[in-house]
């Protein structure tokens, strides 16, 4: 098997234009995984960690460029304060092992409908970075997972960065594993509150397909704090709403029985975690409008 | 012959310490450092690699099989079927009944078909994927319940009951006032070992062969392989190699006669390493067991009756099920006082991964029966948990449910009282690392509800029903640059529990040496018997403590009349005149097979004790458990190395945790849905809690340092207790291990 190693952005994206069977690996956490169960039979490996364009992240005003090879450690380490649902996601992942070297570049590679990432770059509205030498675009995140493991990378095109905002407001992740720590999601959900742009962002994960927006509990939540008037003055949520919210959350989801757990189970811990997470973010609305 | 580099060196500390103190382990730095040579690390140049072509399907006839495609790959040296297997194409533990490569059907998914050397693993692989075979598909036998119903297929000559073990002690028409019943389900636990099976076989001039291999009994492997290669069985040579874990996986053969008739017919050394995937298929599991439970009571609370079936799913072949069996009906009473048991304990044929030893055998399915049935107990008559356990539980001079007389220590009211005594932990400090769910941030404290529970294990130590149990040992003492140093040298397997560093600890104290090092293991010397039943500090301890008698004997008639103790005898005077080496067999007591007819005589040699008190939290809306606290009282007769000791009593009960909350091999229409570490689950550090651990010495007098057996009676006891506490918790009845969230919302 072939190994390229670019040192430029340039050299990467031509390499992968010349021979699109490359695959592109950074951390390795994955594509290693599959290598070497020889599931995977890559022409050659493309390998991004030479790549300085890729390795930092940087701040437009409220907008964040986060570059592929930022990895996991990085996002908890750094950007807490600024991407909270995605730094709680990243310190989900793996072991401290796994996030030392996985990065969201490369989940949002795979596009695995467990990508830990995932649910939090869906509730914040993040768009994909992707380039080729055809070009640059960026792809809002909810139509950047087209199927079981499959994005809408062309085969020529590599992942540079995802840009999201800065947090706008309250943002929770939470996921449920069968033990308490290196675990894949059985199910997973994160949640936002945008409260100058009175929006609710959702991301489910493990439940379908492909990771995905809970857009009907969104509308809902954010016609009700609308309603009430409680962006701005957080009076505590009626249980109905709170419930409502949940078992939406839940509805969006296309859950299946497999050997992690059972589509019913997963239905349930969605609503559960949505009514929790949503109940956190409250609190965390209630505490800013106060301080 | 050239030694394979990474091949096991001799073992020696800088650290001396004699019984009783922790000594340090001579493999310790190497292990934590990652120098120790595992038996996936062996390397000899010129070695080729194998691989095993593995059936896909649970029963199916081999209609065609082609080797043809394979052969022609460049860099493979060779492809063979059961038609290249030299000798008896049969083995297992106690029945042969098990063949090298599948001749005719296949019996289970994974069950070797043809094997494949090549110049590189990959080629090796990928050449096994070249090879065509055409099946036919025949339905698999997977229910155990029904595996003996005249309508089932029998997959085996002599039907599917590979083993039935009755108990009947007392009278089984005894009435009681209280009466409690259930059944009770335990999935397939794995042994999940870190350092996936593999070795090196290395053919010689003159048609033997000699294997470098981690196992766990090299004679009983060399019994089995020497027959299949058509071998007498001093052309067999086996060397023990680093082994990363074993708890029972390794007592049946996996890689060892595919790497020898590979390498002798290529005429090169021959390595087999499985993979994490391929492991899960290459080894046996834990039996799975279908329970139902009848125990009886007076208005106290004592025992009147216990009767039990036991069905005990042994899969396609039967290896060391009949054992087992018997452990699940001699011990499926439990640790506790009952005049009238009747048991019945059957081992079944199935299409399912073949089963056999693990920690516990047996043991710990029972255990999660009849401890589940003493809190139903408990509950009927309105005493607390720790009360019927006190108000039941063995005693010396107590009888079994074999009816055999327990004439030494069962102290199990006392060691469930220590555990109840033992400091409650404190309430959730709110971290997410104490929640259930744990990092995953599932929740702040909704939903979580704590519970306590009590669990009690009973094990016998040592092999049962009259087997000829011994150790071989074998010792020299001599001056090395003028310091007496002791070799030691036994064929015993040392799996990570820390045998190396015993050996060295008992004949430092029986020669009052300082410098003492430890052989690697092979079949030059007598067989230890197995490194299974928690035997090996008791019978190959046994043996170093005898064979050092004996060098001190020989020793000491080099000076006729000395008086003083061993340490103080003069060595380097003593040994100018030359080395002293001896060798001893050593034996335990002798047992007694059961009765066939009601399972009553003296099987056990001993019986070992462990309590649990489990904490946990659980988060009930989600399903979700953490155990917070898991502590254990277990009496070992004599702490030989009192670090060793507790390092087991973690183990063993974090294995039980496993079980009691996340351990399952997945197998549905015998297929196998879980056979990666990804979704077959252990424990990790954020699950296992930190224990207090009270180790009780209460001296056998029948055994070599009045020690017990350590190893497995943690894991027994550990199980019922977390899933008693998560019952307190929940409320709910929870007959079936492990425990899923499913169980605990109901969905």
């Amino acid at each position: 098997m072939q190994m390229v190693r670019p040192t430029t952005w340039p050299a990467a994206l031509d390499a992968i234009a010349a021979e699109p069977g490359l695959l592109p690996i950074s951390g390795g956490t994955d594509v290693m995984v599959d290598v070497n169960f020889d599931r995977e039979r890559p022409t050659g490996l493309l390998d991004l960690t030479r790549v300085p364009e890729l390795a930092d992240w940087s701040r437009d005003g409220d907008l964040l460029r986060v570059g592929a090879n930022v990895t996991y450690a990085r996002i908890i380490d750094e950007l807490a304060a600024l991407l909270p649902g995605l730094a709680m996601a990243s310190r989900t992942v793996g072991s401290p092992q796994i996030r030392n070297r996985g990065t969201v570049g490369g989940n949002l590679g795979s596009a695995s409908p467990a990508g830990d990432a995932h649910p939090p770059l869906l509730a914040g509205l993040a768009e994909v970075e992707v380039e080729s030498v055809r070009g640059s675009r960026r792809i809002p995140i909810d139509e950047f997972f087209v199927g079981v493991k499959r994005s809408d990378l062309a085969p020529d095109e590599l992942i540079a960065a995802f840009h999201a905002p800065v947090a706008p407001g309250p943002q929770q992740f939470a996921k449920i594993g069968t033990r308490n720590a290196m675990v894949i999601a059985v199910a997973s959900f994160a949640i936002e509150l945008d409260g100058a742009a009175h929006r609710v962002g959702t991301g489910i994960g493990s439940a379908a397909a492909t990771p995905r927006r809970a857009a009907d509990a969104e509308t809902f939540l954010a016609g009700e704090i609308t309603e009430r008037a409680a962006w701005d003055s957080p009076t505590p949520l009626p249980d109905a709403v709170v419930q409502r919210f949940g078992e939406l959350v839940a509805a969006a989801a296309s859950p299946i029985d497999d050997v992690r757990g059972t589509a019913a189970y997963r239905r349930r811990a969605l609503s559960v975690l949505a009514r929790r997470t949503l109940g956190w973010c409250w609190a965390d609305l209630d505490g800013r409008q106060c301080a | 012959m050239t030694v394979p580099t990474r091949a096991p060196d001799r073992l020696s500390s800088p650290i001396s310490a004699g019984v009783g103190e922790s000594a340090v382990r001579p493999d310790g730095t190497l292990k934590v450092t990652g120098e120790f040579a595992y038996s996936s690390d062996l390397w000899m140049d010129g070695m080729l690699w194998g691989a095993t072509l593995r059936s896909p399907h649970a029963y199916a006839r081999i209609v065609h099989l082609d080797t043809t495609r394979a052969l022609a790959a460049t860099g493979v040296f060779a492809v063979l079927t059961h038609e290249d297997v030299p000798g008896r194409n049969a083995y297992g533990l106690e029945h042969k009944d098990q063949p090298v490569l599948a001749s005719d059907v296949v019996r289970y998914q994974g069950e070797p078909v043809a094997i494949v050397a090549a110049d590189h693993p990959q080629t090796a692989r990928r050449a096994v994927a070249l090879i065509d075979v055409e099946y036919d598909l025949l339905d698999p036998v997977v229910d155990p319940s029904t595996a003996l119903d005249e309508a089932t297929p029998r997959l085996h000559p002599d039907g599917n009951l590979v083993r039935h073990v009755r108990i009947r002690k007392g009278n089984d028409a005894v009435q009681a006032d209280v009466v409690v019943t259930a059944d009770y389900e335990v999935g397939m636990q794995d042994q999940a070992f870190l350092g996936p099976e593999s070795g090196l076989a290395v053919p010689a001039e003159d048609g033997s062969v000699d294997l470098f291999v981690a196992t766990q009994w090299l004679h009983v492997d060399r019994g089995q392989i020497a027959p299949a290669l058509g071998l007498d069985e001093d052309q067999v040579r086996i060397t023990l190699s680093g082994v990363g874990g074993a708890f029972g996986a390794r007592e049946d053969l996996s890689m060892q006669v595919h790497a020898c008739m590979l390498a002798l017919r290529t005429r090169r050394p021959v390595k087999v390493v499985y993979s994490r995937e391929e492991s899960f298929f290459g080894h046996v599991h834990r039996h799975p067991a279908r329970m139902h439970y009848e125990h009886g009571a007076d208005r106290d609370g004592r025992l009147v009756y216990v009767k039990a079936e036991i069905i005990l799913d042994g899969g396609a072949y039967a290896s060391s099920t009949p054992a087992v069996v018997a452990n699940a009906a001699t011990l499926g009473s439990g640790p506790y006082a009952v005049d009238n048991v009747t048991i019945d304990s059957y081992g079944v044929y199935t299409n399912n991964p073949p089963c056999g030893a693990m920690r516990g055998f047996g043991a710990v399915q029972a255990a999660f029966g009849y401890e589940s049935q003493m809190d139903r107990l408990a509950e009927a008559v309105g005493i607390d948990p720790v009360e019927i356990r006190v108000r039941n539980g063995l005693a010396e001079g107590g009888t079994t449910a074999a009816g055999q007389v327990i004439d030494s220590a069962a102290p199990v009211a006392e060691l469930v009282r220590w555990v109840h005594d033992l400091p409650m932990p404190p309430p959730s400090s709110g971290d997410l690392r104490s929640m259930p769910g744990g990092v995953s941030n599932s929740t702040h404290g909704e939903g979580v509800v704590r519970g306590v529970g009590y669990g009690v294990g009973i094990k016998n130590i040592c092999f049962s029903e009259g087997f000829d149990d011994y150790s071989t040992a074998r010792v020299r003492l001599e001056l090395v640059a003028g310091e007496p140093v002791a070799s030691v040298h036994t064929s015993a397997v040392e799996v990570g529990q820390g045998l190396v560093t015993l050996l060295a600890q008992i004949a430092r104290t029986e020669l009052g040496v300082q410098q003492v090092t430890i052989e690697p293991a092979d079949t030059s010397v007598g067989s230890a018997g197995s490194t299974s039943a928690s035997r090996q500090t008791y019978v190959t301890g046994g043996a170093v403590q005898a064979v050092c008698q004996q060098v001190r004997k020989r020793l000491l008639e080099r000076r006729p009349g000395y008086v003083g103790s061993p340490g103080d005898m003069p060595l380097r005077e003593l040994l100018v005149d030359g080395p002293v080496e001896e060798t001893v067999e050593w034996r335990h007591r002798p047992t007694t097979p059961l009765d066939p007819e009601t399972g009553q005589g003296s099987p056990h040699v001993q019986l070992a004790f462990a309590a649990h008190r489990a904490v946990v939290d659980v988060d009930t809306e989600l399903g979700l458990v953490k155990v917070v606290a898991l502590d254990c009282a277990q009496d070992v007769g004599r702490a030989m190395n009192p670090q060793a000791v507790v390092g087991q009593i973690h183990g063993g009960s974090a294995q039980g945790l496993g079980l009691a909350v996340m351990e399952e091999i997945q197998v549905v229409d015998g297929l196998l849905r879980n056979p990666s570490f990804t979704d077959y689950l252990i424990p990790t550090i954020l699950d296992m809690p930190p224990m207090q651990v009270e180790v009780l010495e209460l001296a056998d007098p029948h055994a070599p340092y009045g020690l017990r057996g350590v190893g497995e009676p943690p894991t027994i006891s550990s199980t019922p207790a977390i899933v008693a506490a998560i019952r307190a918790a929940t409320g709910l009845e929870l007959t079936r291990i492990p425990v899923r969230p499913e169980h605990l919302t109901g969905t």
